[in-house]
């Protein structure tokens, strides 16, 4: 697993694309704080992420996830790595945190802002954390989400494609679901079982609302059914990673 | 060693390899010939564990490759037909990758130096995968699969897309070290199975159609004992003269070839030889014979139809039948260079 995480965290390094995620990530978390800063917001509430920011890793972060897999798959270098004496999941996990820890080290600028803050205000520097946890499991999640899709096709094009579209959809499941109205009142059986299918889709448009759970970290408090979110929600799509690279043996 | 039985493999409704059974014994080296989409590449695939079975039982050294894969994939070192390099690493960045993957007891350093000394790669150890050449790339494909020393080298056509040079120095790697490690390498090239493989496997169509040690295959495998002739010589005197030589059958003008020479094949009854018989001809008329060499190609040509037969059975058909005696075995001999031996330690390791 180290030896794959080693790999895959140095490649990010070999050719642009590394500097071009932290730049893009340095960029917002500055911007941001350069506004909030500047338009003298009370700095009690400074939270990690800003609503632009979570915008812009939907975009950015299948830039990371895009090659994990599907680059393997087309320069076949999953040889080595498959007839290794490793079990298949730790090669997904090794993956994964090397995509994990880029993106986490993303967030270092937010140590010195915090700094920045603490040393002209008295804020709790739990409120921080809380936050900063957040960003962490939604980006974990995001990245399980862009490395299982990477899984599935051998071209990154295609990856990061449909991994955008699948973020553009979290992204806005909220909005989506706030347009559908679901009748309160029905007249027949149809009418019913219309309203419960509505019902339903709108539940799970909710369910699918990343950035609601992630707001609510910094909302100065830590709910554990936020952390759980997003943790299965990894853990969901490392497991589906895994099975989909041990399908791709048996076809 | 290696036990294969009754393995078969099918993507979706093909059936790219049937009902295949062999077993490899500790040091021994296999060649797997077979044409190109044979499944020779899939049954390694699946002996290295990259790929499932869809059917049958394989084992390494006693581990099953479905039950215990880590174990089996321990004691496999695998060369795939496209050798799997990061291009973005650097040559000794890659083997330290790939020694840390592979879980590695061997002290690291010293490990790989010896590995890519053995294969020659250690003065481009500190370059750009991405900027070698096809040959260097083989190579490091090579020290990948060596590192951990496994029992087994599974090689999947080592020297594709090389030079002559460097095939001959990987075909005399694979001799040195297949006299401590199971190799079974794959080729469509015959000459080169018959290089350095003791036994030969032939698959056509996913299925094994020989399996044989190389002196009985080939035996059974050529018939044809026609020789090339280069006279300087008047072609039209020289090809009736050929003809009247004693157990000829016929002679055909190949055309000429050098300035003054022509190159006629000279084709035997059956089972006679008539070097002598030519040459004393040549001889006689008071012409001068360049060469005479064996009609090499045949072999292969042969091969070519045995694995282009309509179907299996008629190839199997066509190797039971051609059972006699052949005395002009291939000369491989100009395709074995004695190598320097400054590499030789590596054989005690």
């Amino acid at each position: 697993m180290l030896a794959v995480f080693k790999r895959e965290f140095k490649a990010y390094f070999a050719n642009p694309l590394g500097f071009i995620f932290l730049a893009v990530i340095f960029f917002f978390i500055g911007f941001g704080f350069y506004q909030m800063f500047g338009a003298g917001a009370p700095m009690v509430e400074f939270a990690v992420l800003f609503p632009a920011q979570v915008g812009i890793l939907f975009f950015v972060i299948p830039v990371i996830t895009m090659r994990l897999f599907s680059d393997e798959r087309r320069t076949k270098t999953d040889q080595v790595l498959f007839t290794a004496p490793v079990k298949l999941i730790n090669i997904v996990l090794g993956k994964f945190l090397a995509s994990f820890v880029l993106y986490a080290i993303s967030f270092a600028p937010t140590i010195i802002f915090q700094i920045i803050v603490m040393s002209f205000v008295s804020v709790n520097v739990f409120y921080y954390i809380y936050a900063l946890i957040g960003a962490m499991l939604f980006g974990a999640a995001l990245i399980a989400v862009g490395m299982f899709i990477s899984s599935l096709t051998e071209s990154p094009i295609i990856s990061i494609i449909f991994t955008l579209v699948a973020n553009v959809f979290i992204m806005f499941a909220g909005s989506f679901a706030g347009m559908i109205s679901v009748p309160s009142t029905t007249n027949n059986i149809f009418e019913t079982v219309w309203a419960f299918i509505l019902k339903t889709f709108v539940n799970f448009l909710n369910g699918m609302d990343f950035v609601n759970v992630l707001s609510s970290f910094s909302n100065q408090a830590l709910a554990l059914k936020d952390i759980v979110f997003f943790v299965s929600i990894t853990a969901a799509f490392i497991f589906l990673t895994e099975r989909s690279l041990e399908k791709r043996r048996w076809s | 060693m290696i036990e294969v039985t009754g393995l078969s493999k099918r993507y979706g409704t093909y059936l790219a390899v049937e009902n295949v059974s062999f077993s490899i014994n500790k040091g021994e080296i296999v060649g797997f010939l077979g044409p190109n989409g044979a499944g020779k590449s899939t049954i390694m695939n699946i002996l290295t564990g990259y790929l499932s079975l869809t059917q049958g039982k394989v084992t390494i050294d006693g581990f099953d490759i479905a039950e215990n894969p880590e174990e089996a994939k321990k004691r496999i070192g695998y060369l795939p037909e496209l050798p799997p390099l990061y291009t973005d690493m650097k040559v000794r960045e890659y083997l330290n990758f790939v020694y840390d993957l592979k879980k590695v007891k061997f002290p690291k350093g010293p490990h790989i130096d010896e590995i890519m000394r053995l294969v020659r790669i250690d003065h481009v150890q500190n370059r750009l995968i991405r900027n070698l050449s096809k040959g260097y790339r083989q190579r490091v494909g090579f020290a990948q699969a060596l590192i951990g020393n496994p029992d087994v080298l599974i090689l999947d056509e080592p020297t594709v897309g090389l030079d002559p040079q460097q095939i001959i120095e990987i075909r005399n790697l694979i001799t040195r070290l297949g006299k401590n490690h199971t190799i079974i390498l794959s080729s469509h090239i015959l000459s080169e199975i018959q290089a350095v493989c003791d036994r030969i496997i032939i698959i056509n169509y996913g299925e094994i159609i020989a399996d044989d040690l190389q002196d009985n295959l080939s035996e059974k495998l050529s018939t044809d004992h026609s020789l090339v002739a280069r006279v300087i010589c008047d072609d039209r005197d020289m090809l009736a003269a050929l003809k009247t030589v004693k157990d000829v059958k016929d002679v055909v003008l190949l055309g000429k070839k050098e300035s003054g020479a022509y190159d006629f094949e000279i084709i035997p009854e059956e089972g006679a030889d008539i070097r002598a018989g030519v040459s004393n001809r040549i001889a006689e008329r008071k012409k001068t014979l360049l060469s005479l060499t064996s009609n090499r190609l045949t072999l292969e040509q042969i091969f070519l139809k045995l694995t282009q037969a309509p179907n299996n059975d008629e190839a199997r058909k066509m190797l039971g039948l051609n059972e006699q005696k052949d005395d002009i075995s291939v000369d491989t001999s100009d395709i074995v260079i004695e190598m320097p031996t400054e590499t030789e330690k590596e054989d005690e390791e």
